[in-house]
């Protein structure tokens, strides 16, 4: 069964994927943004938490 | 922050009751195992009693050995770990309480059932409906007493394990209630709510995050605590471990469909598990980095310190099975390895090597932590290190041999196109391997039994300590930031905006992947010919549900000239329109059965009589169990029109009111079956009470028989031209 059949048939379907792939790499970014704006310090402090 | 030390003690009871509780099913689970793999070797050790088949003793060994060896050791390192990383001691020791006796007593309830013949038929998620509705109470209570403990917690940072205990606890809430919608009949036989093709994916999305949610993200969460204690040093990089936990949660829920490849799967759901399989290595391989790497500076320690020798192989473990995971799930490697033992392989270098050693690992370190002494033998846990290292050797590499073997023999054509070997020539090639990952099971074992020595002798020299005294200053109620912070700090001390963000991860693949497969049902093609079951093939697939036939032979017959030749044309999505639940399987220890009624492989009602009586009258050197109860037992009637009317519910077309005559449909369909059987007496094998039109080996054959057969008279259906 070919992935067109499918999709023909949901009104607007194009639009599923495009959401998933853009909430994902927006998160992905977000995060990678993030950890690598993060001090070396508050890093540190965090890392240790368990050893604390 | 105040300044104000309060004073608090941290609950060890807990964490000692799950320790003892996963060294025990630790013990159970692998026995059950060993038992399962030698009943391959020698057909006898299935005893010729129902309970003890390898059809019901196979789900035991694997759902003691996920759910109550792993499991137990999650609660261990969950209990021990978070109360240390919140600075507060467990909400409620009440819910605790009832955690722990709760899991342990689904754990009994389910290996009673399973061994009685109680299952859904579906792997992994085999337990009946009522212990379903348990374990969702029980998982509740957990998830309670976890949120209520972070939220008073004195940290206000929650540390990156707690990340993964929360993911792990929302994601399994969801595909436990959503793998286990079902139609009960009674108190201990449901029907799945989902059919065919929808079954098969919701089941393998709900099997591999079962993988993915319970058996590797609480126990990364584990590796993020217990290798730093352990190591003495702080995880190589939170960074990394930041984009490990979203990464990981966000790409692991799509990967279902790499378990359904050239199977009745739609292509486009089939491409995006594989995507999204290969797309995993990465954040599985930054973890293990990230695992690893803790130790940087410190390897001399490994050569001393036996937790930290367990803890290392665990890891390495954990990168090998998620690179061949991606690996197997490239649709021309999957083609390879699909339904035969390198699968096997590879799920116990993960169970064996990643679960079982970090397991071990962890409780080497917290029992004479616990117990306030020294491990009372080191040498004897270095014992048990080289054995079980020994021992997961000796388990894989045979196994990868035989089911590369597997493989081989069964696409070997000789020079005039035909198949060269049979398919009990694979199986007989077969023994020697199961009879070497026998041995290193038995010595996987042996290691466990020196540990839970060790472990009691430790706890004999030791002092318990209940109540572990602690003191941390309380969380200010008004925290101020200072200066400018960035969003992803701000859900690091919010555990609910956080359970709703790994919801949301874990829920977008699964939406994405069943929304079109569920909505768009008239695509799944149907073929006219397909009817439903009869009452009679009902109550036999039942029973085959029961006996757990699929832990053995798959129903889905790939496009591939070896098994189109071998076994008939392949299998189509609109074949499976009326299955509740499928039983595609998963592993071919014996053949294929898709179309055991049709084309070549139709064998006549006293073949199949003869052959679940004693399999070796039949097909000498078959090790398939035999099932003489089959023979003797009756079919319970009653339930049929209670199992008609649930079908009914499930949308299986049976005509208003059938559920009144269903039962003398089926009693005249046993007496064709027994007239035919009848014809042939003096060649039966017969039973204790003789040949009898009731036997439930009359509607195991009824199913047998009918197994491909709506295909086979597809054209004739199609040209009207007979009313056969």
């Amino acid at each position: 069964m070919k992935f067109i059949n499918y999709l023909e048939s949901i009104t607007g379907v194009s639009v599923y994927p495009l959401i998933s792939l853009l909430i994902f790499t927006s998160i992905f970014l977000l995060v990678c943004i993030y950890t690598f704006k993060q001090s070396k310090q508050t890093m540190e402090e965090l890392k240790n938490i368990p050893l604390n | 922050m105040s300044n104000n030390l309060e004073r608090f003690s941290y609950d060890n009871k807990i964490v000692k009751q799950f320790a003892f509780a996963t060294a025990l099913w630790a013990l159970v689970g692998m026995l059950a195992g060993l038992l399962v793999s030698l009943q391959l070797v020698f057909p006898s050790l299935n005893f010729d009693l129902p309970q003890t088949t390898f059809g019901r003793t196979r789900p035991l060994h694997t759902n003691a050995v996920i759910f109550a060896f792993v499991g137990n050791g999650i609660f261990m390192g969950v209990y021990y770990s978070l109360q240390r990383l919140c600075k507060a001691r467990m909400w409620s020791d009440k819910l605790s309480a009832i955690h722990f006796w709760g899991w342990q007593g689904i754990i009994v309830a389910a290996a009673v059932t399973l061994l009685s013949g109680f299952t859904t038929g579906k792997e992994y998620a085999e337990l009946e409906w009522p212990i379903d509705i348990a374990i969702t109470l029980v998982w509740v209570v957990f998830g309670l007493n976890m949120f209520m403990t972070i939220l008073q917690r004195r940290e206000r940072h929650l540390y990156v394990a707690i990340w993964f205990y929360i993911a792990t606890w929302v994601t399994v809430a969801m595909l436990h209630i959503v793998n286990s919608f079902e139609m009960p009949v009674s108190l201990f036989k449901s029907y799945s709510w989902y059919a065919g093709v929808q079954d098969a994916l919701v089941q393998w999305w709900y099997g591999h995050n079962a993988v993915a949610f319970f058996l590797t993200t609480p126990y990364l969460g584990l590796m993020y605590y217990f290798i730093p204690k352990a190591a003495n040093r702080p995880v190589y990089s939170y960074r990394l471990s930041i984009i490990h936990f979203w990464a990981l949660i966000f790409l692991y829920i799509w990967a279902g469909p790499h378990h359904l490849l050239y199977t009745s799967l739609p292509d486009w759901a089939q491409s995006l598990g594989t995507v999204f399989s290969v797309m995993l290595i990465a954040p599985s391989w930054g973890g293990m980095i990230n695992g690893l790497l803790t130790l940087r500076g410190a390897w001399d320690r490994v050569r001393e310190d036996v937790v930290l020798k367990f803890m290392v192989v665990a890891v390495t473990a954990y990168g090998m099975a998620t690179f061949e995971g991606p690996m197997l799930s490239l649709k021309n490697v999957s083609a390879i390895a699909h339904y035969t033992d390198w699968i096997v392989a590879h799920v116990h270098v993960g169970a064996l090597g990643w679960n079982g050693f970090l397991t071990f690992g962890v409780l080497y370190w917290l029992i004479p932590r616990m117990w306030r002494t020294n491990l009372y033998s080191k040498k004897l846990a270095n014992w048990h290190f080289w054995i079980g290292t020994l021992g997961i050797i000796l388990y894989a590499v045979p196994m990868y041999w035989a089911g590369w073997r597997h493989n081989e023999m069964l696409t070997q054509f000789t020079e005039d196109g035909r198949l060269q070997y049979q398919f009990l020539d694979m199986v007989n090639g077969m023994q020697g391997f199961y009879a070497l990952r026998s041995l290193g099971g038995l010595l996987y074992v042996i290691g466990v039994v020196f540990m839970i020595v060790n472990i009691r002798k430790t706890i004999k020299q030791g002092n318990f300590l209940a109540n572990e005294e602690a003191e941390a200053p309380a969380l200010a109620k008004n925290y101020a930031i200072h200066g400018s912070e960035h969003w992803h700090r701000w859900i690091e001390r919010r555990p609910v905006q956080m359970l709703v963000l790994s919801l949301v991860a874990v829920l977008i693949g699964g939406v994405i992947e069943m929304v079109p497969t569920f909505l768009i049902k008239s695509n799944i093609p149907t073929i006219a010919s397909v009817k439903p079951y009869t009452p009679l093939e009902l109550e036999g697939r039942d029973i085959y549900v029961r006996e757990g036939c699929y832990t053995c032979h798959s129903q889905m017959i790939r496009p591939f000239r070896a098994e189109t030749e071998r076994y008939g044309e392949y299998s189509k999505a609109g074949e499976f329109i009326y299955d509740h639940p499928f039983q595609w399987g998963s592993k071919r220890t014996g053949p294929d059965l898709a179309r055991e009624g049709a084309g070549n492989n139709k064998k006549g009602n006293a073949w199949h009589y003869n052959h679940m009586a004693d399999p070796t009258s039949m097909s000498p050197s078959s090790i398939m169990p035999r099932y003489p109860w089959l023979h003797t037992d009756t079919i319970d009637i009653d339930l049929i029109p209670a199992k008609i009317r649930a079908m009914q519910k499930l949308g299986v077309p049976y005509s208003e009111g059938y559920d009144q005559i269903a039962v003398a449909d089926l009693q005249k369909q046993a007496q064709i079956i027994y007239d035919d059987l009848k014809s042939q007496e003096s060649q039966l094998l017969l039973g204790e009470n003789g040949l009898q039109p009731n036997q439930e080996i009359i509607a195991l054959i009824a199913y047998l028989q009918k197994l491909g057969r709506d295909l086979e008279v597809a054209p004739v259906a199609n040209n009207q031209s007979s009313t056969k």
